[in-house]
């Protein structure tokens, strides 16, 4: 019975359980209610994931309206799969949240603060399972508009800019795929996704739906930072407090580029935005530009949170080349460095926040001798940025191993290459920290009152390994991330089924 | 002239221009919420425009209102639904960039992006 409402009840736990929080008022109450939630909408991901690797895809008619004129929650392998990265990361790090966020924000905003974060998972499940491309605008502004006040958050005051800028782009952002989205509903008549599949392959040539996909294609390229348009991201990153970076680092853009996904190839069809359109022309030099260009800015940043956030545009990068491709290969590395990025980016970032918690600063200064001070701090830091290298048994080999593979391919050794040279550059970058940590010495101890650092709580520790451990067994035994992806892959190329 | 006769359309285009040059040439934060507003609502314009249907009235079912045979005599209500949801998501936002606006004047003693940039170059 309840297995039949599990679309549902995927949306509806986080989203009743936010005001409760707001009402709870006390932050370790609310803590223990979005802690049941986000686990429970775990749960819920979890389940229909098998359901959909045994039987196929759902769908789920909500309120039991029919699927054109209703709206429809419809679970395949892509989402299902994205479903579960985004619902695990959110129950990994809320039992993280509970230190870090005492120790970053004011007493009297905890409960406020998990109102919020609750919402944005609420807006980014939402995203993920929704058949209908208005109710996906609908989820996508719940998860941006909670992201913009988690942002806003942030001590220092510039992540009360940061949060405005990303406002003021997020929204462009947003209106272009509402408008995209209008002009699709004027040329068919629909806006539910299969529908549409079913309505625009007759329409190829019509101007309307032309503009549809371009108003598509940069509103998505806004919200998932693809290379021109990612100047809301690092400052975003860099100041929100560290568990909201953690967690939008490791699934909002995830969750972005898997809206691309779906339009290009189950809306508009690969028929359409590959071959009429060659959209991949444009989407392949502009993840080369964003692997080479970010990870060399990267290099060059001091606060070692923002390299991380340069970081995630190249990452972001690597998935976006890998769609570009649009062969099975291509599309099985876009989605296994999906899921991959999200693990060891989501480590990296709570290792940074533990840092924070015990020194106070995130900048390469304040890491001198941290290696001694904080070791399973930073070792995970270590394994993770081996992972961003993609050293082999970490999962960032795996996804560029795909990647390479489906650029020789195609015969094109220079993506190959770009590929290979945007690891060298992420060694460099991970090596800056590596240096800071571990070869150089510990400041002295300004006299008596020199806090003495100590490694990280457990409870925040434990979350970090998982993310970090993620990254690692995935890295050696790939059967379960490898055969998920490609079989994803396989049905988006396949079309509408 | 069809041109002249999709007016509505050409509304929804200089409005989104004008918007969206206001959010981006404008320094003052308050300025570009404005603008921001603006390109919001040649969006809800255009949504607002495909539903019409000419001759066409409120779609409310009343007793005997001739409608001729085979022609549609209500206005499609699904784009102004989604509408209101579009609008009441423009109202958060507007009131959300707001309330950062009077965060930053707090924190930064004014709304010009210039200057809160000099500000932080300084520092």
């Amino acid at each position: 019975m309840i297995a039949a409402h599990l679309p549902a009840l995927q949306i509806v736990l986080p989203l009743a359980a936010a005001p409760l929080c707001l009402l709870l008022r006390r932050g370790t109450l609310a803590w223990a209610l979005a802690l049941a939630a986000s686990w429970a909408a775990l749960v819920c991901a979890a389940l229909l994931l098998r359901q959909v690797l045994i039987s196929g895809p759902i769908s789920y008619a909500l309120g039991s309206w029919a699927a054109p004129w209703g709206i429809e929650y419809r679970v395949d392998t892509v989402n299902g799969f994205v479903l579960l990265i985004v619902a695990a990361v959110g129950a990994v790090i809320l039992p993280y949240a509970r230190r870090s966020v005492a120790h970053e924000l004011p007493e009297e905003q905890h409960a406020t603060f998990y109102t919020a974060f609750l919402l944005c998972l609420t807006g980014l499940l939402g995203v993920t399972i929704t058949g209908d491309a208005f109710n996906l605008f609908v989820f996508l502004e719940i998860s941006s508009l909670s992201s913009y006040v988690l942002i806003a958050l942030g001590r220092d005051r510039r992540a009360l800019t940061a949060a405005f800028q990303y406002l003021v782009m997020g929204t462009i952002g947003a209106t272009f795929i509402v408008i995209g989205v209008g002009l699709l509903y004027m040329a068919t008549g629909t806006l539910n996704m299969m529908d549409l599949a079913e309505r625009l392959p007759p329409l190829a040539g019509n101007r309307t739906v032309l503009a549809a996909f371009a108003f598509l294609t940069v509103g998505t390229g806004l919200k998932l930072a693809l290379f021109p348009l990612h100047f809301w991201l690092p400052n975003a990153y860099a100041y929100a407090p560290s568990v909201v970076t953690g967690f939008l680092a490791a699934t909002a853009t995830k969750v972005s580029v898997y809206v691309l996904l779906r339009f290009f190839f189950t809306v508009f069809g690969i028929g359409y935005s590959f071959e009429a359109l060659a959209i991949g022309k444009l989407l392949i030099p502009l993840a080369a530009i964003a692997i080479l260009v970010c990870s060399t800015v990267a290099i060059f940043q001091n606060n070692v949170k923002r390299m991380l956030a340069y970081s995630s545009i190249a990452q972001i990068g690597y998935m976006i080349m890998g769609i570009g491709f649009a062969t099975t290969t291509g599309l099985t590395a876009g989605i296994l460095h999906l899921f991959n990025h999200a693990m060891m980016k989501g480590g990296l970032f709570l290792a940074l926040g533990c840092v924070f918690l015990r020194v106070g600063s995130v900048r390469l200064e304040a890491l001198h001798g941290l290696g001694r001070r904080m070791p399973l701090t930073m070792f995970s830091f270590v394994l993770g940025g081996l992972s961003l290298v993609g050293v082999p048994f970490t999962v960032g080999f795996i996804s560029k191993w795909y990647l390479v593979q489906a650029a020789l391919e195609r015969d094109d050794w220079i993506l190959a290459v770009v590929v290979l040279v945007g690891s060298l550059l992420a060694l460099v970058y991970v090596w800056r920290v590596v240096e800071a940590a571990y070869f150089k010495p510990a400041p002295e101890g300004e006299g008596e009152g020199a806090v003495k650092v100590e490694e990280a709580p457990l409870s925040m520790l434990i979350p970090t390994w998982v993310l970090i451990g993620a990254s690692i067994y995935f890295g050696i035994d790939t059967s379960l991330t490898v055969g998920v992806a490609r079989q994803a892959a396989a049905q988006l190329i396949g079309g509408a089924s | 002239m069809e041109v002249f006769g999709l007016y509505n359309y050409w509304i929804v285009i200089v409005l989104m221009m004008t918007g969206f040059y206001v959010v981006i040439s404008r320094g003052n934060l308050i300025k570009k919420i404005v603008g921001l507003n603006i390109f919001q609502t040649s969006m809800f314009i255009l949504y607002i425009s495909m539903g019409k249907v000419r001759g066409g009235t409120a779609p409310i079912i009343v007793e005997g209102l001739a409608c001729p045979e085979g022609a549609v005599c209500y206005s499609n209500p699904l784009p102004h639904v989604l509408i209101l949801t579009a609008i009441v998501v423009g109202v958060a936002t507007t009131a959300l960039g707001l309330a950062l606006i009077v965060r930053i004047k707090e924190a930064y003693g004014t709304v010009e992006e210039d200057e809160i940039q000099s500000q932080e170059v300084e520092t």
